[in-house]
């Protein structure tokens, strides 16, 4: 009996719209959702290999406890009932004799989010954080600061774009498949892309216009088009009287960074960055400055992506066709969301966080996800106090945060770990206990509030049942929370029940989702009226270019360009980034994608290459402050001669993941854990390493 | 030469692979025989512009193909009705003549089963009214299938838009 399921993908975190082929309980094919504009059976490569994943035995295939020292392997198999009941013993233990606030959570956000942050309120603890800071922490600070609003809140209208500017951003090669779809049709109808990277991507091959920039040195390209744009009066002048405050401190600040200054800095030439600033100008406001995925690069990172915003901001283009536009929730046409389990009342917690975000230490990034790479420090340090138990919920801690030793450390002074995950992650690897959960193509999920141009709920739905002895992730933090006495905060027996219990009031139930996998709160866009009609959240209800919330926080709006210093000359910057087969650490080991990309390379300019002796494919010896390891060079003249670059997420330790183990070099343990200490990114690139032949 | 056309518009195609994975997904292969594949080249710089061509690459359904004339059990066919080449798994016997018969490197090695393989533009799924699992999936929708006497026109579309002068007809 055939039959097709209506899902969402989770090979990685964009969730697009799947439709599931099962024939006798087996998963026969996996193709984007048909009725979903822009994917229309699309996938990308990642999606394309879930059933890879799903018939994995690499994958965990039961609760298993360690036997040996941490890390060593050794392992014994466990009923569910054993490992649950050695997690919620050991877990009241610490909470009876440190607190709530000595258990730590970290996820990578997900739809069962308001699940695990309600079992950290529960058990009295602050301490949830997600994985996003490590990604755009900056980012959304850099937002809020300006508009009121997060990043997440914005999107971006690809399909009518005229002109892109992309900084760094692989958007060809870290796939987003309906942004993808949306900009290609752009280009299509004539639609111009900038691609600025210090080295050639896919996405640069792709591109109209190609600038090889001195790497780290995007501000300051930034604050000379602005100099252009305003020397010229090139901007959307009805658009920034309207909505702007703050521009005469900015044309102020602007007015030394010139584009003969840029180009010293960035080896930009200033005719070109003058050209650039008129053509934009020419269709604005159709212009998209792309502010980012990830944005997590160096020290002044929330500085760089202020200045991205802003220049759409000058173009006009927020809330514009062919621009950024907020996104809009089912409320604006009078609907309801879906509910979380976290609208109930829990009791009063009255610690700081781990990491003191939301104090006046670390006042800006966004307590929703609190700083990661903090995690380290306070378990080291005990500041502000002393954590014992962290429980990793699809993170990973050890390639995730910069500084992999550092990091190890930190967990070995914890008296628990949990990991709760689908494969031998380097941190499942690491834990004292893996609670394995169900892949998407196993379980139903929590409703996915779509907020957009057009309100939708999408629904990740059981497509077979589990291969092996696994769980939702939903349901295990439910029974862990059982064992601790808090079973009623998670009124619910099945996933099923989960998502009715979310869905009421919303006027939709499951039977709803079945003919199409989503349902639309309504079938018109919905755009604020650009003269009147948007509601910045921001103390003036305006664009705030000098921000209350950095003045209120002490630091300035524009404060002075620091020069970006070149690395010695037997140094270089290490630079990290995405290939499109992969999905961060999580999926090196799947069959098919290790088969397209086993490990990664370290890319070094040819000519710098030539000149220390090094030869395509040669094994090199690449050491920072704080590691070293060896890598083949890819040595190529589509690099920067300052940096030197590698995908992220390879040279995993994990003996589990048996096809990944030890392929490639982690590239967190070469980096130091250092951050924007007013976004709240790591800066990823903030790092010189040296590199011998081996 | 079968009476299908696989067209690969280059200018939309990103390079990522989702083809040959989906591909080998579809007939359950493991680690090894690839039915089709995205060859890069590049990038170089061409001035100041990197350029890179990424090109599919499935198998041709040659009009007289010679992996079908190399091989000595008849494994190896073409389908009467519509020119597709396929090979029936009953009938080879493992030999690889088609391997080293094939000017394009078509047909493919099946370590599990011992035996070769070969794109056959999913003629099952052609039966049941679908497209070939690489095309239903492409990521930017670059691949495309039909009958060759029909193929897309993007191309000269493309040509005529860059081309066409609206303020003057000649």
């Amino acid at each position: 009996m055939e039959k097709e399921v209506y899902s969402l993908c989770f090979m990685c975190s964009v969730r697009c719209p799947i439709k599931v082929t099962v024939e006798n309980d087996q998963v026969k094919w996996i193709e984007g959702n048909p009725h979903v504009p822009g994917i229309e059976g699309s996938l990308c490569p990642k999606g394309a290999a879930g059933t890879a994943l799903l018939y994995d035995h690499d994958r965990v295939q039961s609760p298993m406890i360690r036997t040996g020292a941490r890390g060593s392997g050794q392992w014994r198999k466990a009923s569910w009932e054993e490992a649950l009941t050695m997690v919620g013993d050991k877990l009241r233990n610490i909470i009876d004799n440190h607190g709530g606030h000595s258990v730590a959570l970290g996820e990578r956000t997900q739809l069962a989010t308001h699940v695990s942050k309600t079992f950290m309120k529960a058990i009295g603890s602050p301490n949830h954080f997600t994985h996003d800071a490590l990604c755009k922490g900056s980012v959304n600070t850099a937002a809020r600061s300006l508009f009121g609003y997060t990043d997440a809140q914005i999107g971006i209208d690809y399909k009518n774009t005229k002109h892109i500017v992309l900084y760094g951003r692989n958007i060809f090669e870290a796939i987003e498949v309906k942004g993808v779809n949306a900009l290609t049709d752009a280009m299509e109808n004539g639609a111009k892309v900038t691609c600025i990277d210090p080295r050639v991507t896919v996405t640069a091959t792709k591109s109209s216009r190609y600038w090889m920039i001195r790497p780290g040195t995007d501000l300051a390209l930034n604050y000379a088009l602005i100099h252009v744009i305003l020397r010229d009066r090139l901007y959307d002048a009805a658009f920034v009287d309207r909505w702007v405050t703050g521009l005469q401190e900015l044309q102020d600040f602007v007015q030394p960074h010139t584009p003969q200054w840029a180009e010293g800095e960035t080896g930009i030439s200033a005719i070109e960055i003058e050209n650039l600033a008129r053509e934009v100008a020419k269709d604005s406001p159709s212009v998209i400055f792309h502010f980012g995925y990830r944005g997590a690069s160096h020290t002044d990172e929330i500085y760089m992506r202020r200045s991205i915003f802003i220049l759409n901001v000058l173009m006009g283009s927020i809330e514009a066709k062919g621009g950024l536009f907020f996104k809009k929730g089912p409320g604006e046409i009078g609907g309801k969301a879906a509910r979380k389990l976290t609208e109930q009342t829990f009791p009063k917690i009255d610690l700081p966080r781990f990491d003191k975000v939301g104090t006046p230490d670390f006042p800006l990034p966004d307590p929703n996800h609190g700083v990661a790479q903090m995690l380290p420090y306070a378990i080291l340090e005990e500041d502000p106090y002393p954590l014992k138990a962290l429980i990793n919920f699809r993170f990973e801690p050890i390639m995730s945060i910069p500084d992999s030793n550092l990091t190890k450390k930190a967990l070995d002074k914890l008296d628990l770990i949990v990991t709760i995950d689908i494969n031998y992650s380097d941190i499942a690897w690491y834990s004292d206990v893996i609670l394995p959960e169900s892949t998407y193509l196993e379980r139903t999920d929590c409703i996915q509030q779509m907020n957009g141009l057009k309100p939708q709920m999408f629904l990740r739905r059981q497509s077979v049942t589990p291969r092996y002895d696994t769980r939702p992730g939903a349901m295990i933090l439910k029974q862990i929370g059982e064992k601790l006495g808090i079973g009623e905060y998670f009124p619910y027996e099945t996933m099923e029940e989960l998502v009715a219990w979310q869905l009421e009031g919303t006027g939709f139930d499951m039977e709803d989702f079945q003919s199409k996998g989503f349902v639309a709160y309504g079938d018109k866009q919905i755009l604020w009226d650009r003269k009147d009609g948007i509601p910045f959240k921001t103390p003036s209800g305006k664009i705030e270019l000098e921000s209350t919330l950095l003045k209120d926080a002490g630091y300035r709006s524009f404060p002075p360009y620091a020069s970006v210093i070149s690395p010695p000359d037997d140094q270089f910057r290490l630079v990290t980034g995405r290939c499109a087969v992969h999905t961060h650490v999580s999926t090196q080991n799947n069959p098919y994608l290790n088969e397209i990309t086993p490990e990664n390379t370290l890319w070094i300019n040819a000519e710098k290459a030539g000149k220390m002796g090094i030869n395509n494919g040669d094994w090199v010896k690449v050491s920072s402050s704080c590691g070293s390891g060896k890598i083949k060079a890819f040595v190529t003249p589509l690099i920067h001669p300052e940096m030197v670059f590698m995908l992220h997420g390879f040279g995993h330790e994990s003996k589990g993941a048996t096809r990944s183990f030890s392929k490639g070099l982690n590239d967190a343990s070469l980096m130091e854990n250092v951050s924007d200490m007013i976004g709240g990114s790591p800066a990823f690139h903030n790092t010189f390493v040296t590199v011998k032949p081996d | 030469m079968s009476k299908y056309y696989l067209f690969q518009d280059t200018k939309k195609c990103i390079g990522c692979h989702t083809c040959e994975v989906a591909c080998k997904a579809n007939k359950n292969l493991p680690v090894g025989p690839k039915l089709c594949e995205i060859v890069t080249v590049g990038p170089v710089f061409v001035g100041n512009q990197p350029k890179a061509a990424y090109t599919f690459m499935p198998c041709f359904h040659c009009e007289d193909p010679w992996c079908v004339a190399a091989c000595p059990t008849g494994a190896m066919q073409k389908r009467e009705t519509d020119g597709i080449v396929f090979v029936d798994p009953l009938l080879c016997v493992g030999c690889k003549t088609c391997l080293s018969a094939c000017p394009w490197g078509a047909p493919q090695w099946n370590p599990e089963t011992g035996k070769a393989v070969k794109c056959d533009y999913c003629m099952d799924r052609l039966d049941q009214g679908k497209q070939p699992a690489c095309v239903t999936v492409c990521t930017t929708h670059c691949l495309q299938f039909g009958p060759a006497e029909t193929p897309p026109k993007i191309r000269r579309e493309r040509y005529a838009k860059a081309m066409a002068s609206l303020e003057e007809t000649i």
